[in-house]
C-alpha cells in the first residue's frame, strides 16, 4: 500500500469553483516517506489542504523495556532510537545516568565522545541531504553524501567494530580508546571536507532545478518553531538561534571556536542547507578537539551494577535532530523505574500538519524530508 | 541565569509561587495541584519560558505526576512544572494553547498513559494503534505479550 485514495467528496475550493475532495494516503510504507510514517493527506486538486502524520509502525516500547534492565544494559536500547545517529542517544541517556549517579568522566572521553558526536553529525546530516536531493530527483546528490557518509561509517567501525548501532558511550566515559592510526585517518577525513561540502553547495545548492523544488516551500515562522518545539536545524534554518552547544554548553563544548549557522526564510531550502554549514562547523570541532586532547583514561571506574540515589534527572544534548533530552526517575534499584526520551525528531514531525496546507503533493514529500524524521526516535 | 537566580526572580515576581519551588540537585522544580496548573503556566510563559521541551508522566502508584519541562531561551534555564493526578479518572488541563508543542506530547502521554487532557483539540492515540486495550506505561499494565526479563543480577 502506497498511494491510495482513501475517498473521494464534492467541495468547492478557494476560487468558488466545484471540485472532488481526495483523501490520500501515502504509506506507510513510501519510498519518500524516510522510514514507515503513514500520511493522510486531504487533497483539492494537487493541493494539500490537511496532512495528518499516522505514526507508530515502529513503537516497540524501549520506554517500557528501559524499566526492566540495568542501566548498563538500557544503553543498546537507546541505539536503536535514533539509528541514523546512535552515538547521540547513548550520550543523552549517558548524562543522565551519571547526573542520577554522580559519575565524573573523565577528560578524554568528553572528547571522545565530542569527536564522535560530531562526525555523527556529518553522517546524519549527509543522509538528510541526501535524502532529500533524492526527493526532489538529485541522485546523483545522494551518491556524494552518501560518499561522506561512507567515510565515516568506516572510521566508526574501526573505532567500535560496529557501523550502525555503536554502543560506544558508556556511563562514565566510552567502551574504548582510538586505534592506531584513526587520528590520522580523521584529520585527513576533515582536511578534504571542506571541499566536498563546497562543491555539494555548487552542485545541489546552486542547481536552479534544487532551488525551484525548495525554496519558499515549507516557510515555517520562527514564532512557530518556538511554539511547536522544534529545534536542530529545523528551528534554525527559520533563524532561531537555539543550539544546546552554546545555549545549554555542556561537556567540552565551550572550549571550541565555532559558528552556529542560522536560516532567514524558514523554507525547505534553508533547513538543508544550515544542515550543510553545521557540516563544516562540525569538521572544525573535530579537529580543534583531536589538537587539543590529551592523553589519558577513557572510562571511569563505574560499577556494573549502577544503583543511584532515588531522585530524577533530566540533561539533554544538541543532535543531528535537535535537543534530545533524557529524564530518568530511580527508586534507588539497580533499574531505571522511568526513562523518558524527549525526541527532537517527534517535536519536528508534528509541524508536518502547519507546514502542508498549500502546498503540493509532490511539495509535501521535499517537506517531509527537510524535517529529518528517524521513525527509531519518532515511535521509540 | 543559574537555578538560584531564577528562584529569586520567581519569588519577587510572583511570591505566590515562591513555597512551591524547589531546588534538588541542581533541577528547579515547581510543584503544583491540578487546579493551579493553567495559571501557573501562564504565569511562567510571561517569566520567558517559551519552550515547551517535554510533556510525560510517572506513575507513581496512587497517583500520576505529570511531568513538564520548560525551557527559557532568554535566560537560559530550564524547570520542571509537576503536577499530581489521582489515579481514579486522571484528567489534566491541556497546555495547548499556550505552547502548540504540547499537541502531540499530550496525546502520547494519554495513549501511554490514558490521562485525559481536557480542552485539547485532537486527542486521540498517537503511538497505539485505536483499537488498543490499556496503556502500557502504567506499571500494572499486563499484557501476555509482555515477557519478564530473567533476572540476571
Amino acid at each position: 500500500m502506497t498511494l491510495t485514495v482513501e475517498s473521494r467528496q464534492r467541495v468547492t475550493d478557494a476560487r468558488g469553483s466545484a471540485i472532488d475532495e481526495l483523501v490520500v494516503n501515502v504509506g506507510p510504507s513510501h519510498p519518500s516517506t524516510h522510514g514507515v510514517c503513514r500520511v493522510i493527506a486531504h487533497l483539492e486538486g494537487e493541493i494539500v489542504t490537511k496532512a495528518d502524520p499516522v505514526i507508530g509502525y515502529l513503537h516497540r516500547g524501549i520506554e517500557k523495556m528501559a524499566e526492566n534492565r540495568t542501566y548498563l544494559q538500557v544503553v543498546p536500547l537507546t541505539d536503536r532510537l535514533d539509528y541514523v545517529g546512535s552515538m547521540y542517544a547513548n550520550w543523552a541517556y549517558c548524562r543522565s545516568v551519571e547526573r542520577l549517579a554522580g559519575i565524573t568522566v573523565p577528560e578524554r572521553a568528553e572528547y571522545l565522545r565530542v569527536i564522535t558526536c560530531e562526525l555523527q553529525r556529518i553522517a546524519s546530516h549527509m543522509m538528510a541531504i541526501g535524502s532529500s536531493a533524492a526527493d526532489t530527483g538529485a541522485s546523483t546528490m545522494f551518491l556524494y553524501a552518501f560518499e561522506v557518509r561512507e567515510r565515516i561509517i568506516e572510521m566508526f567501525e574501526e573505532l567500535c567494530g560496529s557501523r550502525l548501532t555503536y554502543n560506544y558511550v558508556r556511563p562514565g566515559g566510552v567502551s574504548f580508546d582510538l586505534p592506531e592510526g584513526w587520528v590520522d585517518l580523521c584529520r585527513t577525513f576533515c582536511e578534504g571536507l571542506t571541499d566536498k561540502l563546497a562543491e555539494m553547495d555548487r552542485l545541489f545548492f546552486g542547481n536552479v532545478i534544487t532551488r525551484g523544488r525548495m525554496k519558499g516551500v515549507g516557510v515555517l515562522s520562527a514564532e512557530d518553531a518556538v511554539g511547536w518545539g522544534a529545534s536542530g536545524p529545523v528551528a534554525r534554518g527559520s533563524g532561531v538561534d537555539w543550539d544546546l552547544r552554546k545555549d545549554d554548553a555542556y561537556s567540552v563544548y565551550p572550549r571550541f571556536d565555532f559558528e552556529v549557522p542560522l536560516g532567514d526564510a524558514g523554507d525547505c531550502y534553508d533547513r538543508a542547507r544550515v544542515r550543510l554549514f553545521e557540516s563544516y562547523e562540525s569538521g572544525t570541532i573535530v579537529m580543534q578537539a583531536l589538537e587539543q586532547m590529551e592523553p589519558g583514561p577513557v572510562n571511569a571506574p563505574v560499577s556494573r551494577l549502577i544503583a543511584p540515589r532515588a531522585g530524577e534527572a533530566y540533561d539533554h544534548i544538541e543532535s543531528a535532530r535537535g535537543s534530545l533530552g533524557v529524564y530518568l526517575v530511580s527508586d534507588g534499584s539497580p533499574r531505571p523505574y522511568r526513562m523518558k526520551v524527549r525526541s527532537p525528531a517527534f517535536c519536528n514531525l508534528a509541524l508536518l500538519k502547519v507546514l502542508a496546507p498549500g502546498h503540493t503533493l509532490s511539495d509535501l514529500v521535499v517537506i517531509l524530508g527537510s524535517l529529518d524524521p528517524v521513525f527509531g526516535e519518532v515511535d521509540r | 541565569m543559574s537555578i538560584e537566580d531564577l528562584r529569586e526572580h520567581l519569588c519577587a515576581t510572583y511570591p505566590d509561587l515562591c513555597p512551591l519551588f524547589s531546588i534538588e540537585f541542581g533541577d528547579g522544580t515547581l510543584a503544583v495541584q491540578v487546579g493551579r496548573l493553567q495559571a501557573a503556566a501562564a504565569d511562567l510563559k510571561r517569566l520567558g519560558f517559551d519552550r515547551l521541551g517535554m510533556v510525560t508522566a510517572v506513575d507513581r502508584g496512587e497517583t500520576f505526576e505529570m511531568v513538564y519541562r520548560l525551557q527559557s531561551r532568554e535566560h537560559r534555564v530550564g524547570v520542571f512544572l509537576k503536577c499530581p493526578v489521582p489515579r481514579e479518572d486522571p484528567r489534566v488541563p491541556s497546555l495547548v494553547a499556550f505552547w502548540p508543542a504540547a499537541d502531540w506530547q499530550e496525546r502520547e502521554v494519554y495513549d501511554l498513559f490514558g490521562i485525559v487532557f481536557d480542552g485539547h483539540p485532537d486527542l486521540r492515540r498517537i503511538m497505539l494503534p485505536e483499537d488498543a486495550e490499556g496503556h502500557p506505561l502504567r506499571k500494572d499494565f499486563v499484557s501476555e505479550r509482555v515477557i519478564p526479563r530473567p533476572d540476571y543480577i
